[in-house]
């Protein structure tokens, strides 16, 4: 169990972590239609972060050269930087450890000639490096690359790493930014949808694709209860953008990662198991910790695609939980891949903490076999837990168990 | 917990552990010599191939069940991730000869590999993959430490899988709480260092 601390989201809807929950509190999403060019023939839907921004927000609030980051270092840093400082921690310290989720990392760059970047940036571990030097910080990063359940399996090796090691913060960054590589090869596998994506709906057709950045900042918890109630923010200088952080200090709730799980369905590669074994596995792992009847909803993986829906309607199901509603934020933020664990997992805290379940656009009917309760529309709840599962390639699933605390951060 | 290793394989060019007789180097000649019937493994890319061999190298004594296993986790390290099939991935968007092929896209990720491993023995159990910038035992040692805390009777399959263009190599070790053999090796950094440096020196031998 670990101290949620801090965080932000770099997203097609936005720089800060509020902007981007406002935004889908408010139904609106990210994705936009994209025509073919020369170089990508095939038009496609996707929601993608304002470059401009990104590269006029890096040059003035990191003093570095900007040409010594990739836009994926960037935005990672950025976002790292804006969730350190709403929570007034100092990145450079030993005690934080660096956990950075990717999928492709700087893939890009192999449309470029060889001579025109570092080889070494084609490392996933290089651009860690990259990340966590930027502060100062001289812990060797861990670098966690598990298809689309990176950003979750991240957080669950920061709950690892800060219940085993001495180290008292994890700064959990995910992200991925699209590329011709990334693009084209979901459209050759078919299963991006030509429309803004149908989560859960019968007539569903596939995915959309998007990129983000997204940091969480755990703590660990201390055995001292006044070490874990919400620190002083330091009057320090924060980003022009940054509001002051928000919710979860005006009402003094905390959240907490409970716990978390991993499973692999040993079926497929590329297509999750039809009865959703692995997801289920996954699943009843982690309700061993949780009063079923305080579970708020279910934040799932929602791609759209017709076989992943599916599986966790059947998995969902087949664990008892198919009165718990359930959403899925792809239609707000295309599916961000190695970001998308730690993106989902905050605008679901936020929901929490907003005693908000958010709903699911562009729904308007379940499939027959595993019919699910999907919210249409913003609706209260003073339920205290959610659940973030999710599923990818390699036939890995997993889901994370996340708890809202009284005000004095003990669990009750 | 103490933690043992209770076996381990090996494969680089020209260096096979345990020892089997093959025909030649290459990949496909170490799945003829071990006799299995697997026809996936031909749709398989070179990281893919390398890292399913080096299982089935390291289970060569096991009275082989397949049933499902929750009680195994598998956890993999790199430094190159699926580089090597990135760029031939990547030669299929050419400009100029804009092809885009899935069968080798689905294997522009590191972890399918543990995907494909979890398949053929039917590991239903956590499978991760973390990429470091070489073989680090440290690393390695405490990460699967923290994977089975609180899992006492848990085994791990972990090992380095690196297939780039130099070079490819791979190190799979089972470990677990039991010690299964007086042959064990304790799970440490310095025995897991060892360990590797012992067998990327050993005589090339066929």
């Amino acid at each position: 169990m670990i101290d949620y601390t801090g965080d932000n989201i770099i997203s097609a809807l936005g720089f800060t972590t509020e902007e981007n929950y406002q935004a889908v509190k408010d139904g609106l999403s990210g994705i936009s239609f994209h025509n073919s060019t020369a170089t990508l023939p095939e038009a496609y839907q996707a929601a993608i972060i304002n470059r401009e921004q990104l590269h006029s927000s890096f040059a003035q609030h990191c003093s570095s050269d900007p040409d010594a980051y990739t836009d994926p270092e960037k935005a990672a840093i950025l976002s790292a930087l804006t969730a350190a400082a709403g929570a007034g921690i100092d990145l450079s310290s030993p005690d934080v450890l660096f956990i950075i989720s990717s999928t492709k990392g700087n893939i890009h760059l192999l449309d470029l000639p060889d001579s025109f970047y570092d080889a070494r940036s084609l490392y996933l571990w290089h651009s860690a490096r990259q990340i966590a030097s930027f502060f100062g910080n001289t812990n060797e990063p861990v670098t966690v690359s598990n298809a689309c359940i990176s950003g979750l399996c991240a957080q669950i090796a920061a709950m690892r790493e800060l219940s085993d090691s001495r180290y008292k913060y994890a700064v959990v960054t995910g992200v991925d930014l699209l590329s011709r590589f990334i693009i084209s090869g979901f459209q050759s596998l078919k299963a991006l949808s030509p429309a803004p994506c149908r989560p859960f709906d019968i007539s569903r057709n596939g995915l959309n694709l998007g990129e983000a950045a997204a940091t969480i900042i755990y703590k660990k918890r201390s055995n001292n209860a006044e070490d874990n109630l919400p620190h002083d923010l330091h009057k320090k200088q924060c980003l022009a953008e940054t509001k002051p952080l928000h919710a979860k200090t005006l009402n003094s709730s905390r959240i907490l990662l409970v716990a978390g799980s991993v499973t692999n369905d040993a079926n497929h590669i590329s297509g999750p198991s039809r009865t959703g074994e692995g997801s289920l596995a996954a699943l009843t792992d982690i309700l061993q910790y949780a009063d079923r009847s305080e579970i708020a909803f279910i934040s799932a993986h929602g791609t759209a695609t017709p076989y992943n829906d599916h599986m966790e309607a059947a998995a969902i199901t087949r664990a008892g939980l198919n009165e718990i509603p359930v959403n899925s934020l792809k239609a707000f933020f295309g599916h961000t891949l190695g970001a998308a664990g730690i993106l989902e997992s905050i605008i679901s805290t936020q929901a929490l903490l907003d005693n908000n379940i958010l709903p699911v656009p562009n729904f308007e009917q379940c499939e027959d076999e595993y019919p699910l309760v999907i919210p249409t529309e913003n609706t209260p709840t003073q339920k205290q837990y959610f659940i973030k599962m999710m599923s990818g390639f390699g036939g890995c699933n997993a889901a994370l168990l996340f708890q809202k605390t009284e005000k004095d951060g003990l669990v009750h | 917990m103490d933690l043992y290793i209770n076996k381990y394989s090996y494969i680089a060019p020209g260096r096979i552990y345990p020892n089997i007789s093959c025909e030649s180097d290459g990949l496909s000649s170490i799945y003829r010599a071990l006799n299995i019937d697997y026809p996936k493994f031909f749709k398989m890319d070179g990281m893919s191939k390398l890292g399913f061999l080096a299982v089935e190298l390291l289970m060569i004594k096991e009275e082989r069940t397949f049933n499902p296993r929750a009680d195994i986790a598998l956890i993999c390290f790199n430094s190159s991730s699926s580089l090597n099939t990135d760029r031939q991935y990547h030669k299929s968007i050419f400009l100029d000869s804009y092809y885009p092929r899935p069968s080798l896209f689905v294997y522009t990720l590191p972890n399918i590999v543990t995907g494909e491993i979890a398949i053929r023995n039917k590991i239903t159990g956590e499978t991760s993959f973390y990429i470091f910038p070489e073989y680090n035992p440290e690393q390695i040692v405490r990460t699967v430490r923290q994977t089975l805390d609180g899992k006492p009777g848990h085994t791990a399959i972990t090992g380095w899988i690196e297939y780039s263009d130099n070079v490819h190599e791979a190190l799979m070790m089972q470990v677990s709480n039991r010690q299964e053999s007086s042959a064990d090796i304790p799970f440490s950094p310095e025995k897991a260092g060892e360990l590797m440096q012992h067998l990327r020196s050993i005589t090339i031998n066929q």
